[in-house]
């Protein structure tokens, strides 16, 4: 179980990359990738709501909707428990710790319609995890998106200083080097898969 | 803030403000789901459907709402109508549903949707926000389909799954697959800039 569990969390991070091929979390993709520190940020705030939310919404799908037959409620009880969650996050972060809030604070609310959360608690409930490997799914998943961020946000750096031509400057380059990346990534396929 | 007419309201989601190639936003459906044609049609219309109804409720109840959960009321909204879509596809067309997965629920958190209703139809009169949702769909449709098509072409060979190509071609198979996906819409952005640069305006 603890195997399967750890395969799960290697797919979601590499080979089943939830930016790179699921096109998940784009948005903050294309907006935030221009500084690594601010990737940096925005990478670990997702990744921590990506955790709870995992939790939360497993608990939501297993023990209120699926018992209940309710599941064709699914889309609005997941979304709803990810606003809360996130709002209830930036709450306890801002009382807690005012450097951490500094830190991670303005990326809270951008993370309610990132599609990479609500897409984790979909792809959790049809996959039929159990508590364990759904935690390790939302856990991956976050480092893979981080990964791929911080990555994306260094090449864009150094983009800066490259003659891109004029049309392609800003998000067209970007999706292209995107791209380029989901077919690095690709050679990642076969070691485990989802 | 100055007023523009209905007919830019309509015309402005086609070209000069489209949600997908300007905006860039809606991006995880379009690069997701237009690996074929039809599934790019498919989306579309749900893409459609959701955005209509969800500002036609909206611009109807706004008044109502009181600002501090302005957002989660919109939230709620849109996913009835969400949901709606997701249940009638599966109803009706199941096999499209399914090679859509997880991307119809998905529309819920499509930034084009909750953008709108934030950016415009909060600000704006019904039919203006109505005439601006026909718009914004239709800019998004005909990115997703062309997008579609492109990839289908050179990743199958095939158009709404009809034979273009002959039996010469080899399909690249990068087409159908993430990679290609967003190597074509990167070059659709740019395409579209080069235009507009050219012509001066849009």
């Amino acid at each position: 179980m603890i195997q399967k569990a750890i395969i799960i969390f290697l797919a979601a991070a590499l080979t089943n990359n939830f930016v790179l091929t699921y096109f998940l979390g784009l948005c903050p993709f294309v907006g935030v990738s221009e500084r690594s520190s601010s990737a940096i940020g925005m990478g670990f705030a997702s990744t921590f709501v990506m955790t709870m939310t995992a939790v939360i919404a497993w608990i939501m799908d297993w023990l209120v909707l699926r018992p209940l037959h309710l599941e064709f409620l699914q889309t609005a009880v997941f979304i709803l428990v990810i606003a809360s969650l996130v709002q209830f996050v930036e709450m306890f972060i801002k009382k807690t710790s005012k450097e951490l809030y500094k830190a991670l604070g303005i990326y809270l609310p951008l993370i309610t319609t990132n599609c990479i959360v609500f897409g984790l608690a979909l792809i959790g409930s049809m996959k039929n995890y159990n508590l364990l490997e759904n935690i390790m799914l939302g856990f991956g998943a976050g480092m893979g998106f981080t990964l791929a961020l911080v990555l994306i946000a260094g090449i864009r750096e150094e983009l800066e200083f490259r003659n891109v031509p004029e049309p392609l400057k800003g998000a067209g380059i970007t999706l292209i080097v995107v791209g380029l990346m989901a077919l690095a990534f690709m050679g990642f396929s076969g070691m485990v898969t989802l | 803030m100055k007023k523009h007419s209905l007919f830019y309201e309509f015309k402005k989601g086609l070209v000069a403000e489209n949600p997908v190639l300007v905006m860039l936003l809606g991006l995880c459906s379009t690069l997701a789901v237009s690996n074929k044609a039809i599934n790019s049609v498919a989306m579309a219309l749900a893409v459609f459907f959701v955005l209509f109804f969800s500002s036609l409720i909206i611009g109807i109840i706004k008044n109502l709402i009181p600002d501090q959960v302005r957002i989660p009321s919109f939230i709620l909204v849109i996913a009835t109508f969400v949901t709606l879509a997701d249940l009638f596809m599966k109803a009706k067309f199941p096999a499209i549903s399914k090679a859509l997965g997880p991307y119809i629920p998905l529309i819920v958190v499509n930034c084009i949707i909750l953008g709108r209703q934030e950016a415009f139809v909060s600000k704006n009169s019904l039919i203006a926000s109505l005439m601006d949702a026909i718009g914004m769909s239709l800019g998004y449709f005909w990115v997703i389909v062309l997008l579609g098509i492109v990839r289908e072409v050179l990743g199958f060979g095939t158009i709404f799954g009809y034979k273009v190509l002959g039996s010469w071609f080899k399909p690249w198979l990068v087409m159908v697959l993430p990679p290609g996906s967003f190597i074509t819409l990167g070059i659709f952005v740019g395409v579209l800039n080069w235009l507009r640069a050219k012509g001066g305006k849009a």
